[in-house]
């Protein structure tokens, strides 16, 4: 299983919000 | 195995400083270094910052750190306490464990105003992990 990363910082802020999680915010200089 | 506690536990997003569009999203966080993790609570409020490269089993130990860490910001103790012990226990092969054991004693005496788990969680440290930075921390309060 891999990790669904949203690449929309509000829509993250919005989503942990409304499901009372934390958010992980993953700053990677991985190759795209 | 992470990538499933991550699910369970947080909202994840990813910023990739290659992609000219998500670089905005360096400068809001304040990441400085890649890679670097900020860990949110649901109110969108920094509590946990991991910077650099840690091994998979060392990251999972932490983000269970920064989960307890939001706990502990609400200053829910009693809820703190076992979150850091379970950190202790599960993990204690990882540098999480020293910094659990002190939380674990701090959250035991914010709970319960008992000094005495301060001192049992300092003369653990220094047993268990006694060059750690954390047993440094806590040698302030070793019976004399």
């Amino acid at each position: 299983m891999s990790v669904q990363w949203m690449n929309d910082a509000d829509a993250a802020l919005a989503a942990a919000k409304a499901s009372k999680k934390a958010v992980l915010l993953d700053f990677t200089a991985a190759p795209t | 195995m992470v990538s499933a506690f991550i699910h369970e536990h947080f909202v994840p997003f990813q910023a990739n400083v290659n992609d000219p569009a998500q670089r905005t999203a360096f400068r809001r966080f304040g990441a400085l270094w890649t890679p670097s993790v900020v860990i949110l609570n649901s109110d969108g409020e920094e509590r946990f910052r991991i910077e650099g490269f840690l091994p998979t089993r060392e990251f999972h130990a932490q983000l269970h750190l920064a989960l307890a860490r939001i706990v502990a910001a609400r200053k829910r103790w009693a809820d703190a306490e076992p979150l850091y012990a379970r950190i202790a226990d599960e993990f204690s092969d990882t540098f999480a464990a020293p910094q659990a054991l002190y939380w674990r004693g701090v959250a035991g005496y914010q709970g319960r105003r008992d000094k005495t788990a301060l001192k049992a969680m300092a003369v653990e440290m220094k047993q268990r992990y006694p060059n750690d930075e954390w047993a440094i921390r806590a040698a302030v309060w070793l019976p004399e």
